[in-house]
């Protein structure tokens, strides 16, 4: 009684938070608030270029002797872009990501919609996942390398560990709280079970299942920056572990912000397309 | 009928016994969940042709006996006939309306309209050209490409109706379609519906807690009591369908039938 | 799940999972995963030795610390970011970023700002928890009814009384979903602070244990936070449900 319960509040302020978030319903504003809510792009050109300011004065001060300026990060960030060190190391992180998050997605996608739909799956499995998604998963990456050393797969495991709960989750709840009135309908029309799944619950899940995809992939993020920092010295991690070891500050900001503004950049995308192409009410005009 | 319900003729015109002839046979049904007793003892008929209208007071179960007879809700105990067939769930020659109607959010008009017949395995082109014919029936020619959301509350019942309509059922189950809908509307939608009884012939099942929607659309109208749901009494308002809508919203016979149900009512009210 | 007409509750399929564990571990064949009875047996040992109990204190304190923070500024900035266009206009797209954003890269900055100490751990906690219960004490404030709102200022409550006896109590049910959201995310952080810094509290002895290949210990170590995780939401949710009534109402 009190697991279902569980599982839909967990998953669904996940899922609600970062979404409802991006879309800032437009609130009473004063003289400022109106500028920007007319001129969004402005708004944010402004906080970028204020957050920007204040770490170019916070570097120029210094407050610290391990603390940059904003400018010697861009400059280190286009130099490293220019020298190809950047595009190698992306190359060795975004590998196990993408093929972490095809795992993660194909398995948890299909664990999710047969635990949605069966009493007896959702019974055996979802507490699993559950705990799995409260837990700290990162405390069991120092295992992997035992059994997969410090390879691809080693990275790959660490990401499906972190995204696979999520995805999982966010598929079980989607298919089992799918419309029931919609259900209803296709029932009253003599719609046989396979058509019930195919033609509307699996399309009803699908905006949640979706939603599911990009938090595991925020997750894999997570998972492969953490894999690289603490058991395969490769990729992103390895450039921030290395720049950090030789005290070349400004290399090691330009690949912590590079990681940070291509997951924000990639997790944006995917939600621009959840609500172009998954979300049709949810679409302007 | 049971014995315990009073058939009340509105009027002084003698109800003719044409109605014999009866679509829809509910006999003895009783629904209990867990412990609460939702239904008790329903029998009733269900004339062929006819829109018969069940009203109530909230939670007296009146969307339970509708979904009931739909297939959609297995009653504790008793049958319903349709066409003299028992019930077993839903069947063909029934459609349901949804009072949040149950539009694939996904789906264009046409697709949602069309869906009855899709899931039967129709042919798209076949299946296009009837929902085409019945979307333009209720009114909504030229919105077959749109989407639910681009729509307003009555437009989406329209589309509601128009989907009920495609699949050709005997028999329209409809549970309070136009509660979600605002009172202009609904007025509006009232008269059409009252054009599509007349041009469809046939059997309409509604539920309603409107007392002036009730007596303006029915030819009979079932008085639910309040849980366990039984029935209470059966009137049949004769009221002159031929006349205007407004000369009908204004009619005596009207405006009496309103209120020889709400002094029915009244007592069920807190 | 019914079975033979009885209600098994959800969770008691973790039962299940511990046997399979439990057999899985006398098969033997994964050195990695010993029997779940020896885990436990070996955690019991644990939990009475002085490096746990020092090792679990610093964690709890670099926690508690850093909850505390990310609670404190987290519900502030919200209820900031609810009411005020221009701070939310201002902030919006930071906490949309890092929200989301891989943090664990940020940790290695830390360490060199704030030393390889419970500083940085303290930070992390408060980088991985404050930006959900921002975001979703923000929703709160931002879905307290206008008339509620009008109610107050009616009947002559004053800016205090409006923001102390209203809009924070009617933003409730939202602020703690976040706040318990902050705490899954937060022991998360203190976990990825500390093994990443490697040389306190428990992240000392994951790296202790797993170089020395020590599985009882380590899963026991792995079991216990996992539990603590579960408890501490369950608690937070257990407090949801008591003001979960007026989220109907409103």
């Amino acid at each position: 009684m009190i697991a279902p319960t569980q599982v839909d509040s967990q998953v669904s302020s996940q899922v609600n938070g970062p979404a409802r978030a991006v879309h800032s319903p437009a609130g009473r504003g004063l003289g400022l608030g109106r500028l920007f809510a007319r001129h969004p792009v402005v708004s944010r050109l402004v906080s970028l270029g204020l957050f920007f300011l204040a770490w170019e004065i916070a570097g120029r001060v210094p407050i610290s002797y391990a603390f940059p300026t904003f400018t010697d990060t861009l400059y280190a960030f286009v130099t490293m872009l220019a020298d190809g060190s950047l595009v190698m190391a992306y190359g060795s992180t975004l590998q196990p990501l993408i093929i972490g998050i095809a795992i993660s997605g194909v398995v948890g996608v299909v664990l999710g919609i047969v635990m949605g739909l069966s009493r007896m799956a959702e019974w055996l499995v979802a507490p699993v996942f559950v705990v799995l998604q409260s837990a700290p998963m990162a405390a069991l990456i120092p295992l992997i390398t035992f059994v997969y050393g410090i390879g691809l797969v080693a990275k790959t495991l660490a990401v499906i560990m972190l995204a696979l709960p999520v995805i999982v989750l966010n598929g079980y709840k989607a298919v089992r709280n799918a419309n029931p009135s919609l259900v209803d309908m296709c029932r009253s029309f003599q719609g046989t079970r396979l058509q019930r799944i195919t033609k509307i619950i699996i399309p009803d899940a699908s905006p949640v299942i979706f939603a599911g995809l990009r938090l595991g992939l925020a997750a894999g993020f997570i998972g492969v920056i953490l894999a690289e920092l603490l058991i395969t010295p490769t990729g992103i991690g390895d450039l921030i572990t290395y720049h950090r070891s030789v005290a070349n500050y400004a290399e090691m900001y330009a690949a912590v912000v590079s990681i940070i503004l291509v997951s924000t950049l990639t997790l944006a995308a995917l939600e621009a397309f959840e609500i172009r192409v998954l979300r049709p009410e949810k679409r302007r005009g | 009928m049971t014995n315990s319900a009073a058939v009340i003729h509105s009027n002084v015109h003698p109800m003719p016994q044409a109605a014999s002839d009866a679509a829809v046979e509910v006999r003895g049904i009783c629904k209990k969940y867990n412990d609460v007793e939702a239904l008790r003892m329903i029998d009733l008929d269900f004339p062929r042709g006819k829109l018969t209208t069940l009203l109530g007071p909230s939670g007296c179960g009146k969307t339970t006996l509708l979904k009931i007879i739909a297939g959609l809700i297995e009653p504790t105990s008793g049958e319903v006939r349709v066409n003299g067939r028992p019930v077993t769930g839903p069947g063909p020659e029934r459609a349901f309306v949804f009072q949040d109607f149950a539009l694939m959010p996904w789906a264009t008009v046409m697709r949602n309209v069309a869906f009855g017949l899709e899931l039967r395995g129709m042919g798209k082109a076949e299946r296009q050209s009837i929902a085409r014919k019945y979307i333009a029936e209720v009114g909504l020619a030229g919105f077959e490409d749109k989407y639910p959301h681009e729509l307003s509350g009555g437009m989406r019942q329209r589309v509601g109706l128009a989907r009920a309509f495609a699949v050709n059922a005997d028999v329209l189950l409809l549970d309070e379609p136009f509660s979600a809908v605002d009172e202009q509307n609904r007025r509006k939608f009232q008269e059409d519906l009252l054009r599509l009884v007349e041009k469809e012939r046939k059997t309409f099942i509604f539920v309603t807690h409107s007392i002036e929607e009730a007596v303006y659309v029915s030819d009979r109208i079932v008085l639910l009591s309040r849980r366990p749901g039984r029935v209470s009494q059966i009137i049949e308002p004769k009221i002159d369908r031929t006349a205007s809508p407004d000369a009908i919203r204004r009619d005596q016979g009207y405006l009496d039938t309103v209120e020889e149900i709400w002094q029915g009512l009244k007592h069920y009210v807190d | 799940m019914t079975l033979f007409g009885y209600r098994v509750p959800m969770m008691a399929s973790l039962l299940v999972w511990c046997a399979i564990w439990e057999l899985v571990g006398h098969a033997g064949f994964l050195f990695l995963i010993p029997p779940l009875s020896s885990v436990l047996v070996a955690g019991v040992a644990m939990v009475q030795t002085g490096t746990w109990q020092s090792a679990a204190l610093i964690t709890l304190h670099s926690f508690v610390i850093g909850m505390a923070l990310a609670i404190v500024v987290g519900v502030v900035l919200g209820v900031l970011m609810g009411r005020f266009k221009a701070v939310d206009e201002l902030f919006s797209i930071w906490v949309n970023i890092f929200v989301s954003a891989p943090l664990s890269a940020l940790v290695p900055v830390l360490m060199i700002l704030f030393g390889m100490g419970e500083t940085t751990v303290i930070v992390t906690v408060f980088l991985f928890a404050v930006w959900i219960i921002v975001l979703d004490t923000r929703a709160g404030i931002q879905h307290v009814p206008k008339s509620l709102i009008e109610m107050g200022r009616s009947y002559g409550a004053s800016t205090f009384a409006l923001y102390g006896k209203i809009v924070l109590l009617a933003a409730l049910p939202e602020i703690l979903a976040g706040i318990r959201l902050g705490l899954v995310r937060g022991v998360k952080g203190v976990v990825i602070g500390q093994l990443l810094v490697s040389i306190i509290g428990y992240g000392e002895l994951f790296e202790l244990y797993s170089r020395s290949f020590d599985m009882e210990n380590f899963w026991a170590l792995t079991i216990i936070l996992f539990a603590a995780a579960m408890l501490m939401s369950a608690a937070v949710e257990h407090i949801e449900k008591k003001v979960e009534y007026y989220a109907g109402v409103r």
